[in-house]
């Protein structure tokens, strides 16, 4: 540290931005063109251990075969777990504070992250139950679903 | 098996900001420091293995930056993308493999130099998680609520850990962020994503940590005071994280019953002198108790409580301040091999637990510790 008494210490300001084109695949390809072009959202189930995966996966990790049939899940889903993320970040796709939850839709056996809205944030609770709203204009990705929110008591 | 040892460490300064030196500066300090504890030079090292990430360096192929800072420019270096404590464990099976008679694993993270949070989201899917926003604070809260539904663990008893451990950190020279706390500064300081407040979240962090390893005979030959691998164990979990139950660690409990298994081991919270955990935030440190068979499954609330893994209790957990104060990322698990090796060389200082015979160290990749790394060293 000591040379820091004579020497500037220089810092050199930078960024990383790099374009890319991520494939999604044959699986993925079907889960988003449902979700964009009928609000479906699908899952893979696993013929060997029955296990629904959402997002659907192309193979089961535990049986490391191929997952064998696609299932429509939900729409609706419990609320596993949840936070409320107080700041702010450049990547955050709606403003701070915002709800996350991870919502095991009915059906499915896995569960899935993704923001929670329309919703007082004191009242979020494990267990709640959850139902999807739609973009209008959907592009295919998982962003096609705006959020989830509380299933209003009939 | 051939037994392997570890025959000198190297740490340094950790910081919020090292300005005055370049990752690779970093790295050579932490490798002179332990070619000087071990007594040899350069040329007794036969391959390096290194950990880092090319997302914090910012530069790809982090490992041929640091080629001159930890002498590895003629050998064989491979690079682990990922904590120290899995770098370890190749350099280790390196040996075993007959191939090498030492290795130096170096790792080093500079947290200051970028935005944690473009580079955590960076973890996940790009397709079905990232755009979300999503990082490694607000991954964490979401184990932290599931593990604190489950098992009724209460915030006070996470924060306890934070009051403990950047307590501990003022014995600890190398640690970055002694703080003098209570509880009710814990739960009062601000709410990052609930439940984790500022104070149970581990601070951006500068640092390096450097260990050589050894084949016995050649162990023997450098130092007279050589500490044992008695068991390593590993085991990672799935990706996605619905598809794990994250108020549970299976990979650790998995990992640990290996290094146990291997190490001897029947008792861990008997048989364990000082354990050294990868706390990226408060609630972990109670996970990971149970992980490791410390105490039953949702009883690391009250273990924290009891006082048992203080300094001077029962089974002292992270005597030097661990993560909490100070979080060097991919060499925070080195850090916590390289401070069990000082407990059990009796060289820890003033946050030495006297008589150290036999000591965990932990690491942890990917979020909400997808991959658990747990080591049993003895002397």
């Amino acid at each position: 540290m000591d040379w820091l008494a004579n020497v500037e210490a220089m810092v050199h300001h930078s960024r990383i931005k790099v374009p890319y084109t991520w494939s999604v695949g044959e699986t993925g390809s079907r889960f988003f063109v449902e979700l964009r072009d009928h609000r479906r959202i699908l899952g893979r189930r696993c013929e060997g251990c029955r296990t629904v995966y959402v997002p659907p996966r192309k193979m089961c990790a535990r049986c490391f075969q191929d997952t064998g049939a696609w299932v429509e899940v939900g729409p609706e889903g419990t609320l596993l777990t949840y936070t409320i993320v107080r700041y702010a970040n450049e990547l955050q796709p709606v403003k701070a504070p915002l709800a996350y939850g991870i919502i095991q839709l009915d059906g499915a056996s896995t569960g899935l992250v993704h923001l929670l809205g329309d919703v007082d944030l004191k009242a979020i609770r494990s267990g709640m139950r959850l139902a999807p709203v739609f973009q209008e204009k959907r592009a295919g990705t998982i962003l096609d679903i705006a959020y989830f929110q509380p299933v209003k008591a009939a | 098996m051939e037994r392997v040892a570890i025959v000198g460490v190297g740490q340094i300064q950790q910081e919020r900001n090292k300005v005055q030196d370049t990752f690779a500066d970093m790295v050579f300090e932490a490798t002179t420091k332990a070619l000087e504890q071990a007594g040899i030079g350069i040329r007794q090292i036969e391959n390096v293995v290194s950990a880092s990430n090319d997302f914090w360096d910012g530069r790809t192929i982090s490992s041929m930056a640091i080629n001159d800072a930890c002498g590895s420019y003629d050998k064989n270096i491979s690079c682990v993308e990922g904590d120290g404590t899995f770098a370890a464990f190749y350099g280790m099976t390196r040996i075993l493999s007959g191939a090498y008679d030492t290795t130096l694993v170096v790792a080093h993270c500079k947290g200051s130099e970028s935005h944690s949070a473009h580079i955590t989201n960076a973890m996940f899917d790009p397709l079905y998680v990232r755009s979300l926003g999503v990082d490694s604070i607000g991954s964490a809260a979401l184990q932290a609520r599931r593990y604190l539904d489950r098992y009724g663990i209460t915030e006070e008893q996470c924060a306890l850990v934070s009051v403990k451990n950047h307590g501990n950190a003022f014995r600890n020279p190398c640690a970055q962020l002694p703080l003098k706390l209570t509880v009710a500064d814990v739960m009062k300081s601000r709410m990052l994503a609930d439940p984790i407040k500022l104070l149970d979240a581990s601070p951006i962090s500068d640092g390096a940590c450097a260990i050589i390893l050894a084949r016995e005979p050649v162990a023997r030959k450098i130092t007279d005071r050589p500490v044992w691998i008695r068991g390593v164990g590993y085991c990672a979990d799935a990706y996605h994280l619905g598809d794990r139950d994250l108020a549970e660690c299976d990979a650790l409990s998995k990992a640990s019953q290996k290094a146990y298994q291997m190490g001897g081991i029947r008792n861990p919270r008997k048989e364990l002198d000082v354990v050294e955990l990868y706390d990226a935030f408060s609630y972990q440190e109670l996970l990971w108790t149970e992980g490791l068979g410390l105490c039953g499954r949702g009883e690391g609330g009250k273990l924290v409580e009891s006082g048992a893994t203080q300094m001077k209790g029962e089974i002292p957990v992270t005597p030097s301040g661990g993560l909490l104060s100070a979080h060097t990322v991919t060499a925070a698990g080195l850090v916590r091999i390289a401070e069990a090796v000082l407990q059990l060389r009796g060289g820890a200082g003033e946050h030495q637990i006297p008589g150290a015979k036999t000591a965990l160290a932990h690491g942890v990749n990917g979020p909400c510790g997808q991959s658990h790394c747990v080591w049993i060293l003895g002397v």
